[in-house]
């Protein structure tokens, strides 16, 4: 999946920064730290530039390439912004044999991205994913928090429709 | 007191169809009739028919509403909770007979099962202890830390059989003898909650439904190898999972259950949450440990195994969640009736969770040794739209496709690996002949190549050839020759990747080709995919019987591919079409077939 150092430009906000380094003085005493502050950072900012996990590095004093090498490893971290509208779809296998997939493939058709990619507008982002547990409702889709079960190919364009205007 | 207690399913499937919208109504609902003090609405875990989702069940008549609408609820709050007259109508079919109801373990769905594991889920309110307590919770622990010595306990789980749920099957009692042997001034338990086989969901559903059972075996391991702090890592994909079990162990810390001085015995021990971000191979040990420690989740070779240097370096015990949910109920009624569950060398039970093409998808427990037939056919309900079973895939992407043949087979972990695939952590998918089993295959090696963490070569570099092959073979572009290759390399990875995610990387493909060698000759042969999944292979073709000539399809073909006179059957030009589906979607003949 594409996770590679994003384009945009860093916007981070002062209380941002003050929230970050807040949450790093309270943890930086526990053992294996650095994971559990970096899921607070990208609470924080939503994903994780290279700007944050400098921040988190000299915060915690050690190497960027180490909060780097933890940040590309777990699909979790992020780092570049998601959509505003983040569209996971189920590709488990349950899902995916009841044709997940095709639902995944429709989706990059009519938004015209790939799995990883956000729309230019910044509205929709689209990922695939293992699993949400809800596989008696397959196949599945998520945005944000909201699940879609049962899903046809054909039923992309109604769901979709829902938040174009909003 | 309550006349009547509402239980409504609040696991993961149920909430994602809508359950908390339905307590929301039913608790409007209930104020509106004046009802609130006499019905009692309880958010349990998992009931395990997660195809009928929502569920909601009405004590004390048992009465079982499935797929419950929010516009059901004032039917159902004032003609059976205020009148008492069961809405039949909105019950689960299965469960009504004449003029009465059929309790749910009479059903088919529940009848063969045997709830051990999941005993609380779907029946407590996993949200407060209490409720745990009143059903023996927390008297294995008072009866470990007061009557019997750590040895003992180990002895006593030894006895049992138990052996590990999440995947591999190593026996429990072992493991946690090994961690108790070394000596040191401070020892570690986890608890493995990254359940990362896609569509298997039975650890979030324990932690979901029965959080505190977790804790309690969890402070049994503690005492039983010396050690005082205890971690879960747990996905953060599972947010239910994670809430639930926070306020479990905050409320068994403000009871007494964790921390220093257990029931007044001098035994310490407290547990921490350690969140997953999202990696298959953190589910491997040594690989889980690094993760808590805060590095790349990359396995670590063993020896030294975690028992003498684990977590942070210290002995370690490392079991899944499944597995814990067994101990508790082992210590209060002995090994020896656990041992009595189950084939010769498999105790106890397994939870599957069942999906896929099957009628009734969701969560179920049943003895080791219940054959994969009874639970297809019987508890599962048969395949959907009267299609023909074709393979059962267990064991995720470490395991295989078990075929029709085999339905007979009683499964337990020998009986699996014997036939090429595994138990893993209980994933069960059932397949039909819609299926391609090239396509799954390719499907399980996407993934591995996916979260390969490319620590070792043969995983990292081995697993994506392969992935290539079987890419070439579902386009028609392979040759007899690269099956052999496929399983060469298959060999090759087995034998030489690190840890058991690499070493087990090649399963799908290698038990597919065992069972399913035509449908790949098939493929790489006659470049035909008989189950009309791999899109290269396929073609559209219109049925000039049922063709009615409407031009629907002529005028909805993205490339102009289909040409012919109204009201006369049309034809596909094979060199322009692009198989893209849109005729087929569009036909209201059903003219347009594809093979």
């Amino acid at each position: 999946m594409a996770n590679t150092i994003s384009s945009l430009k860093f916007s981070g906000t002062k209380e941002q920064e003050a929230q970050l380094m807040a949450v790093i003085d309270e943890l930086r005493s526990q053992k294996g730290a650095l994971m559990p502050i970096m899921q607070k950072a990208q609470e924080i900012y939503g994903y994780l530039p290279i700007e944050v996990q400098q921040m988190i590095a000299d915060g915690l004093g050690i190497p960027l390439e180490e909060v780097y090498g933890v940040a590309t490893f777990y699909a979790q971290f992020a780092l570049n912004p998601k959509g505003r509208y983040k569209i996971s779809v189920c590709l488990g296998t349950a899902c995916y044999v009841k044709g997940s997939g095709e639902v995944y493939e429709r989706l990059m058709e009519t938004l015209g991205i790939k799995g990883g990619e956000c729309t230019p507008d910044g509205k929709f982002s689209l990922e695939a994913c293992r699993c949400v547990g809800a596989c008696g409702l397959a196949p599945v889709m998520m945005i944000n928090d909201e699940v879609y079960g049962r899903l046809k190919p054909e039923d992309i364009d109604d769901v979709l429709a829902k938040y174009k205007n909003r | 007191m309550y006349r009547s207690h509402v239980l409504v399913c609040g696991g993961t499937g149920c909430t994602s169809s809508g359950s908390a919208q339905i307590i929301d109504t039913l608790e409007k609902e209930l104020k509106r009739n004046g009802l609130e003090n006499e019905i009692k609405v309880i958010k349990t875990g998992c009931f395990g028919l997660c195809a009928l989702g929502p569920i909601m069940v009405v004590y004390p008549e048992g009465a079982f509403y499935s797929m419950v609408r929010p516009e059901d609820i004032p039917e159902i709050v004032s003609e059976h909770l205020l009148k008492g007259r069961i809405v039949t109508r909105l019950l689960y079919q299965e469960t009504v007979e004449a003029d009465t109801i059929k309790s749910l373990n009479h059903t088919d769905f529940y009848r063969k099962q045997m709830r051990v594991a999941l005993k609380n889920c779907g029946v407590i309110d996993p949200e407060n202890i209490n409720e745990y307590i009143a059903y023996d919770g927390y008297q294995a622990l008072g009866k470990v830390l007061t009557e019997m010595a750590p040895a003992e306990v180990i002895e006593e789980i030894k006895k049992s059989g138990l052996r590990g749920r999440g995947g591999a099957g190593f026996p429990t009692g072992l493991k946690w003898s090994f961690a108790a042997k070394y000596e040191d001034d401070q020892k570690y338990v986890c608890c493995n909650a990254d359940e990362g086989d896609p569509g298997a969901f039975m650890d979030r559903s324990i932690l979901e439904g029965d959080p505190n059972v977790v804790i309690e075996a969890m402070a049994i391991a503690g005492y039983a190898i010396g050690a005082s702090q205890g971690y879960v890592y747990i996905r953060a994909e599972y947010p239910i999972a994670v809430k639930r079990l926070t306020i479990a162990i905050n409320e068994a810390r403000e009871m007494g259950f964790l921390g220093k001085d257990i029931f007044g015995t001098g035994f310490d021990f407290d547990l921490d949450i350690r969140l997953g971000a999202g990696a298959f191979v953190c589910g491997e040990e040594t690989a889980l440990m690094t993760s808590i420690e805060g590095h790349r989740g990359e396995p670590r070779p063993r020896p030294p195994f975690p028992a003498e240097k684990g977590l942070f370096q210290k002995p370690s015990v490392l079991n899944n969640v499944e597995t814990y949910a067994n101990i508790p109920q082992i210590i209060l009624k002995g090994a020896d009736w656990f041992n009595q569950i189950g084939t010769e060398k498999s105790k106890g039970t397994k939870v599957f969770a069942l999906g896929g093409k099957i009628n009734n998808t969701g969560l179920v427990e049943v003895p080791m040794g219940t054959t994969l037939r009874t639970i297809v056919e019987e508890i599962g309900g048969g395949i959907p739209g009267g299609k023909k079973f074709k393979a059962a895939q267990t064991g995720g992407p470490s395991g295989g496709c078990i075929p029709a043949e085999h339905l007979d087979v009683p499964i337990d972990y020998d009986n699996l690996l014997a036939i090429g695939s595994m138990m893993g952590s209980g994933g069960l998918i059932v397949m039909d002949e819609d299926t391609c089993m090239v396509d799954i295959a390719k499907f399980f090696l996407e993934f591995t190549v996916d979260e390969s963490c490319g620590k070792c070569t043969p995983c990292r570099i081995g697993t994506k050839r392969m992935y290539e092959i079987l890419d070439k073979i579902s386009k028609g572009k392979a040759h007899v020759e690269d099956l052999d290759r496929l399983d060469k390399l298959a060999q090759y990875i087995k034998d030489n990747a690190l840890c058991g995610l690499g070493q087990t990387a090649p399963n799908p493909v290698l038990s597919t080709i065992r069972y399913f060698r035509d449908e790949y000759l098939a493929h790489i042969v006659d470049k035909r995919c008989p189950a009309g999944v791999c899109k290269e292979l396929m073609n559209y073709y219109i049925d000039e019987q049922k063709c009615k000539g409407c031009t629907l399809c002529a005028r909805n073909c993205p490339v102009g591919a289909i040409s012919g006179n109204i009201k006369e059957p049309h034809i596909i030009d094979r060199s322009k079409c692009i198989k893209c589906g849109a005729c087929m979607e569009k036909c209201k003949f059903g003219a347009i077939e594809k093979h």
